[in-house]
């Protein structure tokens, strides 16, 4: 078996001949790690997770889960992947447990191993004392901690998860983050999901894939990604009013240095390092230093660098959107 | 690589996971079940009672015409009551010969069983949709359960319902005066199960084909409107073919709803049973479900696997 668990070649989905939902990426993912895909709403990622579960057939390109193509042998990956879909689609009427046994019944697992697993996965997402209780009563986190567990009712040694946390309040996404840490713990398989919060990537995932427009604009696990932009920010201003930016960009380590907002932002390898030294040139020229700030990058800068846009704009745009993705969601059907 | 889960398991595992599914949504929501068994209940008390056809033949309607006659000798009391028996008579030829049977009840019991399965398949593209936006569809999918299986558990829970239904109708008719016919036989019921099972088959696997690529619940709905009042009024459910007009007879002929009040009605209240009809009845309605099934699985192949 090879080392890559996903593997992805010019792997493309056009909807109704003229939709390129996914644009020829290539990506692979390695035996036991957690990887994201990270974008914004309409940028291909629930499109390029269905055609990994084999729910859509891609339009060009191939791709391998475990070695199987997800074309040819589609039915050997289903039986080998598990999935935690971006809705809850736990039926309202059934008992968690009884949704659980369903999901066992698709894979076609016996009765007995399915109640040992259902008990086994309710104890692990803390929902053994809700089992026999409708899903209609269950919270949002309930609920997305019930499809986790439907999600590992066969066994997968991938798992698959779309949006894992999209639309819960910080606490129970934190909650819900714990889980999929003791899953992964417990159970040991790859995992890979899509998300559109930056922190969530951050907080979970191995490496991570920025995904716009259908294509892949940067690989990388969150470290190297922000190592990429070239390391800390300095944020600083001096009494003075005249420039001098010259000045500080002759200091070691200092790489880029930019005046905004009547102070400078200064890009430095190490921030902690470099600040003393700034000040230290600043103050030899006579200059007060009024404010000194350093901030290590985020994946936010690392978003806004690759994909030229905050998660704000998008949002600002949220009509543009809205219609991007109703056509999306129309072509998928 | 493959070894997996449940290595033993046939090409239908799941079939009776996902159809339970459906079922349970019904049985255990203790309202939605007994307003299923309510429906059929004031509909025949609607349809079958308040509309008494046979009262409009009765002699009461022909007395007013009697007394505008002016009968010179007037009528002796022999000749009244003679009078009287032939009016009966007329009416019951009238019913007979329009209805085959004298009781209209009787007749549109019947095809208030037809009527049951209409509605209760229809509902079955309905649920496909519901799933598609739950995104259960995709989960569904991304399973090794077949997508055959996935559309053919819709049908057979729409189908079970309806079979639960058309028994509870019959009981209820039962109750409210059905006359069996004169060559009944209590064996007869399993033919009407028979047939009842071929035309849900059929009616789900054709809404739920017309209805696979939906994604919104108003195309189902509209769909069904369009589609179940003209297939319950364009066959022989609750008037018969033979007096319609002859461009509504041709529609009737090819609609399986009349084949299968026909064979219901053959088996349960017509004074005589003719098999040969029933067989045919069976072959058409046999035909149509096989068909539906077919175009149906073959469109979840096409369309669930894109």
């Amino acid at each position: 078996m090879s080392e890559d668990i996903i593997r992805a070649e010019g792997l493309t989905k056009v909807f109704n001949s003229h939709l390129t939902a996914v644009d020829h990426i290539d990506f692979s993912v390695k035996h036991g790690e957690i990887f994201g895909f990270l974008g914004p709403n309409g940028a291909g990622k629930t499109t390029t997770i269905n055609m990994l579960i084999t729910v859509l057939k891609p339009t060009e390109g191939k791709a391998s889960v475990l070695g199987l193509d997800i074309a040819k042998q589609n039915n050997e990956v289903r039986n080998v992947i598990g999935v935690v879909p971006q809705e809850y689609t736990a039926d309202e009427d059934l008992t968690g447990l009884e949704n659980i046994l369903l999901c066992a019944d698709l894979y076609g697992i016996p009765r007995s191993t399915a109640k040992e697993r259902a008990m086994d996965l309710l104890k692990l997402v803390e929902l053994t004392d809700f089992k026999d209780k409708r899903v209609q009563t269950f919270s949002g986190g309930m609920r997305r901690r019930l499809e986790l567990a439907c999600g590992l009712i066969n066994r997968p040694k991938v798992l698959f998860l779309d949006e894992p946390t999209l639309g819960l309040d910080v606490q129970t996404r934190t909650a819900t983050w714990n889980y999929i840490r003791k899953m992964k713990k417990e159970y040991g398989m790859t995992l890979f999901m899509t998300t559109h919060y930056l922190e969530e990537a951050d907080a979970l995932c191995d490496r991570i894939a920025i995904i716009d427009h259908g294509k892949i604009v940067v690989v990388g696990s969150p470290e190297e990604l922000k190592h990429s932009l070239g390391g800390d920010s300095i944020t600083l201003a001096i009494k003075e009013d005249e420039d001098v930016s010259g000045l500080i960009q002759k200091v070691e380590h200092v790489k880029k240095v930019q005046k905004e907002n009547g102070g400078y932002r200064i890009k430095a390898e190490f921030g902690e390092i470099t600040a003393p030294f700034v000040i230290e040139a600043l103050r030899k020229k006579g200059y007060t230093v009024t404010k000194l700030m350093l901030t290590e990058p985020t994946l936010n800068e690392v978003y806004l660098e690759y994909t030229g846009k905050s998660m704000r704009d998008a949002q600002e745009s949220g009509e543009a959107f809205a219609a991007q993705r109703m056509a999306m969601r129309r072509a998928r059907q | 690589m493959t070894e997996s889960n449940g290595n033993s398991r046939s090409k239908l595992h799941g079939l009776w996971a996902l159809t339970n599914r459906e079922l349970k949504k019904w049985y255990k929501a203790p309202v939605i079940f007994i307003l299923s068994i309510i429906q059929p209940i004031i509909w025949m008390g609607l349809l079958g009672k308040a509309m008494n056809i046979s009262a409009i033949f009765s002699s009461g309607s022909f007395g007013q015409l009697l007394g505008n006659l002016v009968l010179t000798p007037p009528l002796t009391a022999t000749q009244s009551l003679q009078l009287g028996v032939f009016f009966q008579g007329l009416q019951n030829s009238i019913m007979l010969n329009t209805f085959n049977t004298t009781d209209y009840f009787s007749f549109m019991a019947v095809g208030m069983i037809a009527f049951t399965a209409l509605f209760t398949t229809a509902f079955s593209g309905m649920s496909v949709v519901w799933d598609r936006r739950l995104g259960f569809l995709n989960k569904a999918l991304s399973t090794p359960v077949s997508r055959a299986v996935i559309v053919f558990s819709k049908v057979l829970a729409a189908t079970l319902r309806s079979m639960f239904q058309a028994g509870i109708i019959i009981l209820i008719a039962i109750a409210f005066g059905l006359q069996f016919g004169a060559s009944f036989n209590p064996v007869f019921v399993l033919g009407v199960f028979g047939i009842m099972f071929l035309i849900c088959v059929g009616l789900s696997s054709m809404f739920i084909a017309i209805t696979i690529r939906s994604t919104r619940m108003e195309t189902p709905m509209a769909v069904m409107n369009l589609i179940t009042l003209p297939l319950m009024f364009a066959s022989n459910a609750f008037f018969p073919t033979s007096i319609m007009p002859s461009w509504l007879q041709t529609v009737a002929t090819f609609n399986p709803m009349t084949y299968t009040t026909d064979a219901v009605r053959q088996l349960l209240i017509n004074e005589t049973t003719d098999f040969m009809v029933v067989a045919k009845d069976f072959a058409y309605v046999g035909i149509f479900a096989v068909v539906a099934a077919t175009i149906g699985i073959v469109l979840s192949w096409r369309f669930l696997n894109k």
